[in-house]
């Protein structure tokens, strides 16, 4: 329970941001028309690939010479970018193609 | 933190809402895409270069390898994929996300032992990252056709739910021993990617759409939660904002199947076998067969004629041969529209994206609550390999477990043609006695094959 404390304590910024961030996610989204569920998916999914960011993180933060950490990073950082280019590219293809009949 | 990063963070949080916000309307989400990614870009290039940290060259030209190979391939996928794979797609690149989260815990935890606070989030991205990447990779599996069959191990819910909360106390038992010992953290991530494997096996592929949106929003909080770790708020607010919109997604494809988001993942169709039971008793009776000529004719002299795509449209690649029909149809005067339910295909909004490509107008797709009403006024339905949004049983048949699901009112149609490649019930499982009506005839074969043989029939009339 403490420790439950503690946490809450040291992270208040962060919950508030948390639940402030959730209300917008569904504000933002909600009353989406059923022709986007797929692209709004593919968006939001290329979204998610932010965390990339983190495995970056944990390439700056490595020890040089402990190379287990830098390879799994590596692949993170792979994995990662590969979610974002992908997910914003494909998103923009299938758009492209609701853009153009639209005239 | 650099103060200048910190800026570029909060521009790019700003981009996420926006973007997001404007990939809500049709004419606004091309942009808004392009905004969230130039946000994604301008945070990836400032988390690499702004920093206060003493990085070795050599790291600088790995990140930048990393980046290079996996822009490479992610673009490649992209541009390559075809229209009728993106519920693979998606699920792929979801997984890869999910295990980028995972990754970036194994490495943390070694460095954060005796923090309780840094554990938790540690302990929460290695199994959330885990889960959504084994699960997404048998989602991946069983839609691209790998894995038709839905494996149900006996009792299989109990198990799971076992599995589950097994795993959470070990997971909690992790964080509070404070255990320092790499093996431990390898069991986890196994027993995570075992629970991801558990958690879709047994889910029938017209849940996907359900679990397809429940994994996307597991990603976002995955991502949010290694955020919480750095402290990081692009990556807390972006997580956050995916994890929501996944989440409403998930609620809004429960909604359009009448089922509650736990039926879906506990698995009421599991009892497959009885309903098919249920079903036949009640059906029987002989369907009767038509041929592409006779289903010219009636489509010619009609006036009005609705086409209900389905997940067998997408397998059969017929998006463009239907779009030809449609257009060849209009000509003669007939109108044409399309009847698009909420779940139909294995992704929400499939068919939209489908029907986009093969450049359908989409004044011409129309949502469910439009076109029931006008399906009385209608001559000819032509449901192209769609079957569970279609089948009565829905409405008047309480032992189904689709009972209660929201359907597309077909059955009030003057006449009825159903495209098919046999008569095998759907993904569901299901008998559908809408083939037994007397206002249907059958059109049997591969929907791309079959519709073209209609084409060419109707182009000689």
């Amino acid at each position: 329970m403490t420790e439950f404390i503690e946490f809450i304590k040291n992270n208040l910024e962060l919950l508030y941001i948390l639940i402030l961030a959730i209300f917008i996610g569904v504000e933002v989204i909600k009353h989406i028309p059923a022709v986007l569920h797929t692209p709004l998916m593919s968006g939001a999914n290329a979204l998610s690939g932010v965390v990339i960011v983190g495995a970056i993180l944990v390439m700056l933060h490595a020890d040089p010479n402990n190379y287990l950490a830098l390879a799994l990073g590596f692949i993170a950082v792979v994995l990662g970018i590969i979610n974002v280019v992908g997910g914003f590219a494909v998103t923009n293809r299938m758009l492209q193609m609701f853009k153009k009949k639209k005239k | 933190m650099n103060i200048t990063l910190s800026i570029i963070y909060l521009i790019a949080t700003v981009t996420f809402v926006i973007g997001l916000k404007l990939l809500g309307h049709p004419e606004t989400a091309k942009k808004g895409n392009l905004i969230a990614a130039s946000g994604m870009g301008l945070a990836i290039i400032g988390t690499i270069f702004l920093h206060n940290l003493e990085v070795p060259n050599f790291i600088y030209l790995l990140i930048g390898a990393a980046i290079l190979v996996g822009a490479i391939i992610g673009w490649m996928i992209a541009i390559k994929v075809e229209m009728t794979k993106m519920p693979e797609l998606v699920s792929l690149f979801n997984g890869f996300g999910g295990a980028s989260a995972a990754l970036i815990g194994i490495v943390e935890f070694g460095s954060n032992l005796g923090n309780t606070t840094q554990m938790i989030t540690i302990i929460a991205a290695i199994v959330i990252g885990s889960i959504t990447f084994s699960g997404s990779m048998i989602a991946w599996a069983k839609l691209n056709g790998m894995m038709w069959k839905d494996i149900r191990l006996p009792k299989y819910n109990i198990i799971n739910n076992l599995f589950f909360i097994g795993l959470l106390a070990f997971s909690a038992y992790i964080v509070w021993s404070n255990i320092d010992s790499n093996i431990i953290v390898y069991l986890l991530l196994l027993a995570a990617l075992i629970y991801g494997i558990l958690f879709v096996i047994p889910i029938g592929g017209a849940d996907m759409p359900v679990v397809i949106s429940l994994l996307n929003s597991l990603t976002g909080i995955a991502a949010a939660i290694t955020g919480i770790l750095y402290g990081n708020m692009v990556m807390l607010v972006g997580g956050i904002l995916v994890g929501s919109a996944g989440l409403i997604l998930t609620f809004a494809m429960c909604v359009a199947m009448n089922r509650s988001l736990g039926n879906v993942i506990f698995g009421a169709f599991g009892g497959g076998g009885e309903a098919v039971a249920v079903g036949t008793s009640k059906t029987g009776g002989t369907v009767k067969k038509t041929t592409a000529s006779d289903a010219a004719v009636m489509m010619n002299y009609s006036d009005k004629v609705i086409i209900v795509p389905g997940y067998g449209l997408a397998v059969a690649q017929a998006q463009h041969v239907i779009h030809e029909l449609e257009e060849l149809l209009t000509k003669k005067g007939v109108e044409v529209s399309y009847a698009i339910h909420p779940v139909a295909g294995r992704m929400p909004g499939h068919m939209n994206v489908l029907l986009a490509e093969s450049n359908v107008d989409y004044d011409k797709l129309i949502d469910m609550d439009d076109i029931n009403p006008q399906f009385k006024n209608t001559d000819v339905v032509l449901v192209v390999g769609a079957n569970d949004v279609v089948n009565p049983a829905a409405h008047n048949d309480p032992s189904s477990p689709i009972y209660g699901m929201p359907i597309l009112d077909v059955e009030d149609a003057k006449s009825i043609i159903i495209n098919k490649r046999s008569m095998n019930p759907g993904y569901a499982g299901i008998e559908n006695e809408l083939f037994f009506n007397q206002k249907t005839s059958m059109l049997f074969g591969d929907a791309k094959a079959a519709i073209q043989e209609l084409l060419t029939e109707l182009k000689g009339m």
